[in-house]
Formats: C-alpha cells, structure tokens, sequence
C-alpha cells in the first residue's frame, strides 16, 4: 500500500476529486428540496420534483430539440468533411495548398470563440447583403447559420482524429487493393473507410457534443427565434442558480456516464477476444 | 478438405457471407468514378470539398473582419458601419480606411488593461494546469494498463459532459452561501464565508478546472511513450529518482507540455463564458469587451478590431502550436 | 511423390531468339536529386523465377514498385509480353504483388481477403466461388476459409497473401522479400513450397530480397544490385562460382579475396603474384584484362584444403599460416587462419566423420592452405 502514495499518485487523487466535487455536488442537490439550491431542506429532501419541473419547461424542451437537431445536422457533416480532409492531409501526396488546408484545419482547434462567432456573424451579414442585393431574397439567421457554424469548427476536431488514426497504419493495404485491381475511390469504401470507421465515429460524437455545447459562436450567429440549449441555460444561471438547471446537468452527467461506461466495457471485451485468438493462432492451436 | 472446400464454395455462392449492403459496396457508389478518366481528376474533387468549405467558412470571414475593422462606425446604419469602397459622383471608385479604431484600442486604457488582464489571467492558468496536469499524468502513464484505461475515462468523462454545467456548478460551490462555505463554516474552519464567487480567483478555479483534460491529453500521450529503460539506465549510472526526472524525463516531456500549455493558453486568452459567469464584472477579459463592443455599443468597426488584434496577439502562440501538430502528425508515419 | 519433379533445365535466356516476357529498359528512378534506380535493362523470361537480390537502399524495392504500378520511372520502359505498362496504373496491370507485410485485409476472412480481387474484374459469383476454394487447395488453407487474418498464425498469413495474389491468375507475380518474415525452418519448407506452386502454376515470378540463400534456393536467375545498378545476372551457380566483381563476389556467401599483379596472361592459365597471399595463384582458364591491370583473386572458403604437411606441388596455389580461431558449427567447421604475411584467410570444412582430438586441426597449430588451380575466380573490378 505503501507504494501507491506517491506524490503523483497523491496529486492525481486529489486531481480526481477536483473534477468531481462540482458534479457531485450539482447531482446532490437536483434533489434538494429547497428553491436555494445549496441549503440542504432537510425535511422534505431528496425530491423529483425539479426533474418534473425540467420537463414542463417549455422553453427548455425546445430549445432543447433544437439543439439535438443543429447537433446531428452539423456532427454528420463535420463527420464527412473532417474524413475528406483528413484523407487527403494524411494520404494524398504533396499538393499546392497543402499547407495552407493543414493551417485551415487546425487553426479552429484553438482559435478562441469569440473570434470564429463575430466572424461568422460577419460573414453572415456580408452573405444576406449579397443576396437581397443581387437575387431580392430575404436570408433569416436561425437553425442555418447556427449549423454552419457548428459544422466549420467541429470538422477540425474531426480531420485531426482522422489524420491522426490514418497516419498509424501505412499505406500497403491501399496499395495491396490497388494492386488486385480496385479503383481508388473502391479502394475507400472497401478497405480505408471500414478501417477508419471507429476514429470517425468517435469524431461524430465529438463533433455533437461540441456543437450540443456550444454558447459563444452560437450566440452571435443565431437569430432571433432560434434559441439552443445553452443559450437558454446561460441567460437562466447569469441571474444565479437554479435547480431545474441542476436536474438538467444530473440527466446529462448520467446519460454520458452510461455510455462512456458501455462502449469502454464494449471495447475491452472485443480486445481481450481478439487478443486470445491471436495467441492461440500463433500457437498453431487453431486446428479447425 | 474437398468436404470443406464445397462448404466454402456454397457459402459465397448463396451470398451468405454478407448482408444486402455488400453488394451495395460492390455495385454501388463507386460507378461515377468509372467515367472519371484520369485517377487525379478524382483526387482533386477530394481535395476542393474541404478546402472550398473551410475557405468560404472561416477564411473569408476573417477577411471580413479585417474588412469592417477599417470602417467608420455608424451607430444608426443596418449594419452600423459605413461601406470602405464607394463610387463618388465624378465616377472615381474611393477606399476609406480608418485607423481610429485600432488606435482607441492601444490607447484606451480600459482596453489596455484588458489585454493585460487577459494575457495574465492566461499564463497564470496554464502555470497552474500544468502544476497539477503532470503529475496526474505522470501518474496514469506509470500505472497499470487496465488502470491507466480507467484512469483516463475517468480524467476525460467529465469533458464529455456540457462545459457550461460544469462552470455554473462551480457557481454553486462558490457562493457565499455556497457549499465550500457551508462545509467550512461547519466545519469551524472559518467564521466568515470567503468571498469567492465573481472574483478572479474564481475565474482561475473555473479555467484550470475546464481546460485540465486539454493539459492531461498531451502530457500523458507523451509520457507513455518514454523508453522506461532509460530511466533505469539512469539510475544503473548513479542518478537518483529526482535527478533521473529532471535530466531524463522532464526533457524528454517538453513537446508534450508545450502542446498542452498551447491548448490551454490561446483560447484562454479568449475566453468569455467563465468571466461572466465567475468572474468580476470591475475587469473585463478582452472577449467580454469585445461582445460589449459589438451587442451593446453595437460599435462593429471596433469589435472588429479587438478581433483583429486578438489575433495578431496569439498568432506566434499559433503558429507554435501547429508546428507542433505537424510534427506529432508526422512523426506517426511509418 | 513417385514421378520426381526434375526442374526443368529449359534456360531461354540463353536462345538469343527467344522473346521475353517482361523487358525493361534503360529505367531511371529518381527522388528529387537522389538516384534510387539507374539506368537498368532487364530481360525476363516467362517461367523464371527471378531474384532482385541486393542491400538495403541498392533499389530493388523501387524497381519492384515500378513493376507493380505504384512509382512511375523518371526516364525508360517497361514491356510486358509487347505491352507497354510505364503509364498504366497498378489497378490495370496483369500484376499482381505480394508485400512484404501481407497486407491482408483485417476485417475480411480469408475467402473476401481471395475473393477481393476477383470481385474488381466483375465475375459470376459462382465462378469467384470455385476459384477461391481451388487457390485454397492449392495453398492448403481450405479450412481456414472462414478466419480473420489475426486469427491466422504467420505462415499461414502468408499462404493466404500467396492466394489472393496467384487467383486473378497474373502474367507475373511480385514478391516483396516473401519469406523474410518466417522463422528459419517455415522458411526452408516454404521456399520449396513456392517452387513447387510456381512450377504448377507457370506463373513468372520477380522476387526482392536481400537474403541470398533465399535468392539462391528460389531463383532460375539471380539479378545482384547494388546503389540503383544492376552488377551481374546469372543462375545461382555464375553468381556464385563466377563473380564478375570483388562486390558480387564478396557479396554472395564469404570469400577470401586477395589483390595482386597478372604475371602471365594466356588463353588457357593466369598466374598471379599476390605479396596479401605471400604467394602465386595459378588459374587454369585464361581471363580478359588489361595489361598490367590490377586483379583480385577469389577463393571460397570451402574449396581451401588445411594439411598438416605441404601438398604435393607447393610452389602455387599453396600458402602457410596458423590457425587463430575455430568455429564448430555442427555440419561444418570455420578456420581462421592467419597467414605469413598477417593475412587472415577464412576455411570451411564440412565435418564428414568424426575425428579424434589429435586428428583434428587445433588452435595455433602451423598449417598450409592450398587448393586446385580451377578454383580461384579472377575478377577485375
């Protein structure tokens, strides 16, 4: 036991609890009782009520569909063009503009939001100008510029993950199809896209929860009308807490536990499977 | 074998083998690629699809930006700035730049602070993630497999989870009559509650607690690739676990502390959500001037400007950070 | 097996009439400033088994990959059987590669990972089907049909990346160091397996590699390479009894090689002066060089005899030393023997009986070395 008190280990201990208390606490006090979300009303505590409250919300129920909406709408095509671009970073051999795209992809992963928001606003503004000028229609900002938005700075994070799954095995089994006489864009879809499937999924799934998440870009680039989900959670806790908010992080916390907890579950399983079957392979004790 | 190899034989034969969707893959969307004569006609539709998006999505923008910073404020114009480019009477195309916003910004003191505020607020965040990141990342990549897989679940879970929620959790636990408060009062630490909430000690336990999964990433991802047998060579020519860190380890980490400290301190910089709703409303971050500028002083020509500058700022930072990428990325091939 | 299989000692290389199947000329390869290939001709014939045999960065690999379709060369041409193929693309080429790494497909079974190929020309379903089972017979994985690659073991990875490459029936078939990654005994059993598969079949085969013994049990004809050009083509027997260079000949098992000075040149003996050797080589064939020239005389270390007393005629071809080092090496022993002149000569003898402590040669023990005039190989560069 004695071995295990390190100071790293001893850091990563309280490291742990550090990014826990808050949850927990939040998780605690969605059954609290009492409007004042951190006086524990002992009496009448733990409730539902607030989850009950959460679900008559109306404002929050739509926003939240919108949100779900603008997430998978956005996630889905950060999920293809992240691929095509990191296809083409990872495989596709020296090109004018290559370094150019590779700053383009990136550049997103760190720029600060406030920045990509007003110039996508701006970018907006210039687009409608252009339209009502030169074809007289009228162009809202809503649900659209909301999701183009989303799309632009979620498909980095998705271009890196598949450049990166990419750039870890090489290139002979592209070759090797090629060789037995598949078409390059045959060569994709049968041998790559199958290969690359699990690093895209997990970037779709990045991609939606950034987008799923997202208050700043959002807010300059929605329109009067469309509110997300955080933009309605943000305007709430500007003005303190609240605990239906509270009720809302608890049924999200939960949600993403399970699933983190499944698919890793999922995952181990399917490794210690494969990993048997290669050991007995080797040990030439796969006589069928 | 001839038993088995008719097995084999029927089997592909009755289209056993897969579902419907194989012989979707093998008759299907690849056919328009058929009459694409030339390989590379193909490989440059590949190409243009991302790039035209990110072009038009977050290139021009910039430009626009750059665009409307040199334009003249209007307040009562939709949108409030005067066009740069204009035809006068006499037929001549004319170019306004004005270069008042930029200089209200470096000399206004408020903005002047601001920057200040803000570049502090930053480096002292990344300090302080980095501080407690290493060791929690020294610490999973020295654990055992299966524990560094939970580990890592555990360190990334709450990343997964809405960043916003976690921020206003930190609301309540900071508060004056917050939970921290409420323990330590009870506790008879203290006898007056801390004034926490909406000051920038706050602002600082709201960045290091939402950026720290950015700052454990790269750390850990660097540090399970060290050759453990170097350190025990080390150790074999008389260097003892301290001075075998800081000779051997603590190098051979940098790359993975300048990408985490990268990660965290440029969109620190830029960081809106955390100072409103933790911070002090006596001194502004550069993004909450900015959003000031633009909804509430509706002044576009300046906010453009903040922007503008904001990147100049962090376009060194930038440009580390992807060279760093680039050599990550490449250093992975083959 | 009752019929024995004789291999076959047809040499077309030899008809100066016949055509061959794969021509290459004069290609040129290069990255930027970097020559990989240089200026290489080639012809093969159809039927060969032809080894690229050569060190790491000679461009052997380079040559292989513009066979296979994935490098275009910098300047020359590529026919195969009249066909020129410089500008086709691997997916059009009647070639077919085996990689050094398998490159099987991890998430289809050994029949999708045969049956790809087929797939891409568009066959009957049927047809794909009887195909694969009977390439499966062939390879004898017929039970292993239904596995994933990593449920396979390594050879049997390599039987089945054989498979995928022999059922579109090519014109040739690529090897990339085919049996590198296998233990020593798979290998040997493998290689003969190949011969047997290639002879049954009639397919051309070009294998890469850099292990000669792999070259020399594969090959009809070895092609030896060295820094982009090809150095010497011939069957494994020229390459090894007659190098035409101190590189071929040091290149290909070991070699004691020894530099000196022609003292008689006729068009039936050479003699030799070497001051290395301390002695006089005499060699019963004439050789073509210059007056004067420099030459090196080649002498393996298996044709070298050690005795105790002088051999008969001990003017040439005979030289004295002590023994320095001895490796027993279970089938056959390794002399070391440092000559007069400070020279260390290397022996082989195979251990053919078993001898007593006083019979056999020991440490520092003064011997003479000497062989038959057939055996030193000339060699002028």
């Amino acid at each position: 036991m004695k071995k295990y008190l390190t100071l790293p280990n001893v850091v990563l201990a309280l490291g742990l609890l550090f990014l826990y208390a808050p949850i927990v606490s939040m998780i605690i006090y969605s059954f609290n009782n009492s409007r004042l979300v951190t006086v524990w009303d002992a009496a009448n505590s733990p409730t539902v009520k607030w989850y009950g409250a959460l679900f008559r919300d109306r404002q929050v129920m739509q926003a939240a569909w919108v949100s779900i909406r603008v997430a998978t709408m956005a996630a889905s095509a950060a999920a293809v063009l992240g691929t095509l671009a990191g296809l083409v970073l990872a495989r596709f051999g020296p090109f004018r503009g290559r370094a150019l795209l590779q700053g383009l992809t990136t550049a997103p992963l760190v720029m600060p939001e406030v920045i990509t928001g007003l110039s996508m606003l701006l970018l907006f503004v210039s687009m409608e100008q252009l339209l009502r000028v030169l074809f007289g229609i009228q162009f809202d900002r809503g649900m659209t510029t909301i999701t183009l938005a989303h799309i632009t700075f979620t498909m980095s994070y998705v271009t890196v993950i598949v450049q990166s799954r990419l750039a870890g095995f090489d290139d002979s089994l592209e070759e090797a199809a090629q060789d037995l006489g598949a078409r390059p864009a045959r060569v994709f879809f049968r041998i790559t896209l199958p290969l690359i499937l699990p690093a895209i999924l997990s970037g779709w799934l990045l991609a939606f929860t950034l987008s799923w998440d997202d208050v700043v870009v959002t807010q300059f680039v929605a329109g009067p009308g469309s509110n997300t989900l955080p933009m309605v959670v943000y305007s709430r806790v500007r003005l303190g807490v609240n605990p239906s908010i509270n009720a809302l992080a608890t049924l999200m916390v939960l949600i993403v536990a399970t699933g983190v907890v499944i698919s890793a579950i999922l995952m181990k399983r399917a490794e210690k499977r494969r990993e048997r079957e290669m050991r007995m392979a080797e040990a030439g004790l796969n006589q069928p | 074998m001839a038993a088995s190899s008719t097995a084999s034989r029927s089997s592909l034969r009755s289209g056993r083998i897969g579902p419907l969707w194989e012989l979707f893959f093998r008759y299907g969307p690849p056919r328009w690629s058929e009459y694409i004569r030339r390989n590379w006609a193909g490989q440059r539709l590949v190409i243009a699809v991302p790039y035209l998006w990110l072009t038009l999505f977050f290139l021009v923008p910039f430009l626009i930006v750059l665009k409307i910073s040199f334009a003249e404020f209007a307040p009562f114009g939709r949108p409030p700035y005067e066009p740069i480019l204009r035809w006068m009477q006499d037929g001549a195309l004319q170019l306004r730049l004005l270069f008042g916003s930029y200089s209200y910004l470096l000399h206004e003191p408020l903005y002047i602070s601001g920057w200040l505020y803000s570049l502090k607020i930053a480096a002292i965040s990344t300090l302080l993630c980095l501080l407690l990141a290493y060791p929690m990342a020294y610490a999973i990549a020295r654990a055992s497999p299966t524990g560094r897989n939970v580990l890592l679940m555990l360190v990334i879970l709450p990343f997964w989870t809405s960043f916003l929620l976690r921020v206003y959790a930190w609301i309540g636990l900071l508060k004056t009559d917050g939970v921290i408060n409420n323990v330590l009062t009870s506790l008879g630490i203290i006898h007056e509650p801390l004034e926490m909430m909406n000051t920038t000690f706050a602002v600082y336990v709201g960045i290091v607690y939402s950026y720290l999964p950015f700052m454990v990433l790269p750390l850990y991802s660097n540090l399970e690739k060290h050759d453990l047998t170097l350190l025990e060579a080390a150790s074999d020519l008389g260097a003892g676990p301290v001075r075998s860190f800081f000779r051997i380890t603590l190098p051979l980490s940098v790359p993975g502390i300048v990408a985490g400290s990268l990660l965290v301190f440029i969109p620190a910089v830029g960081e809106y959500v955390i100072p409103s709703l933790l911070g002090s409303s006596d001194q502004l971050m550069i993004a909450s001037l900015l959003s000031d500028e633009f909804f509430h002083n509706r002044d576009w020509p300046r906010a453009s400007a903040v922007a503008i500058a904001m990147l100049v700022v962090l376009l060194v930072p930038i440009m580390i950070f992807q060279y760093f990428q680039n050599r990550e990325l490449r250093a992975q091939r083959r | 097996m009752a019929e024995s299989r004789e291999r076959k000692k047809v040499e077309p290389w030899r008809d100066p009439h016949a055509k061959p199947y794969l021509q290459i000329d004069n290609v040129t390869k290069k990255f930027g400033d970097f020559v990989a290939v240089n200026n290489v001709s080639l012809k093969i014939h159809r039927g060969e088994i032809f080894c690229l045999l050569g060190g790491s960065g000679c461009g052997k690999s380079t040559l292989l990959r513009m066979l296979a379709g994935f490098e275009k060369p910098t300047s020359g041409a590529i026919f195969l059987d009249g066909q020129d193929m410089a500008q086709m693309p691997p997916y059009q080429r009647p070639v077919n590669m085996m990689f050094q790494s398998y490159a099987l497909f991890p998430h289809m079974t050994v029949e999708r990972n045969v049956a790809f190929g087929l797939e891409q020309e568009r066959l009957p379903r049927g047809e794909i089907a009887d195909r694969v089972a009977e390439i499966l017979g062939i390879v004898k994985l017929g039970e292993y049909a239904k596995r994933k690659p990593h449920q396979l073991s390594g050879g049997q990875r390599q039987r089945v990346a054989l498979a995928r490459s022999l059922v579109k029936r090519p014109k040739m078939l690529l090897l990339d160091e085919p049996l590198g990654a296998l233990d020593r005994k798979l290998r040997e059993h493998t290689q003969f397996e190949l011969i047997n598969i290639q002879e049954q079949l009639g397919v051309t085969f070009i294998v890469v590699t850099h292990d000669q013994e792999e070259a020399m049990t594969l090959a009809t004809r070895i092609g030896v390479m060295n820094r982009g050009e090809i150095v010497q083509i011939g069957t494994p027997t020229e390459i090894y009894e007659f190098p035409t260079s101190r590189f071929v000949a040091d290149f290909i098992g070991s070699v004691n090689m020894f530099e000196g000075r022609l003292i008689e040149d006729l068009p039936d003996r050479v003699r030799i002066r070497s001051d290395e050797l301390g002695g006089v080589v005499y060699v019963d064939h004439g050789i073509s060089a210059a007056p004067g020239a420099a030459v090196w005389a080649a002498i393996r270390p298996e044709k070298i005899a050690i005795t105790r007393q002088p051999p008969a005629r001990a003017a040439e071809n005979c030289v004295h030393g002590v023994v320095t080092e001895i490796a027993y090496m279970g089938d056959l022993s390794v002399y070391l023997v440092k000559l007069d002149t400070g020279r260390i000569v290397r022996v082989t003898l195979p251990n053919i009986e078993r001898l007593s402590d006083d019979e056999r040669i020991q440490w520092d023990e003064a011997v003479y070395l000497s062989w038959h005039e057939s055996s030193p190989v000339v060699v002028t560069q």
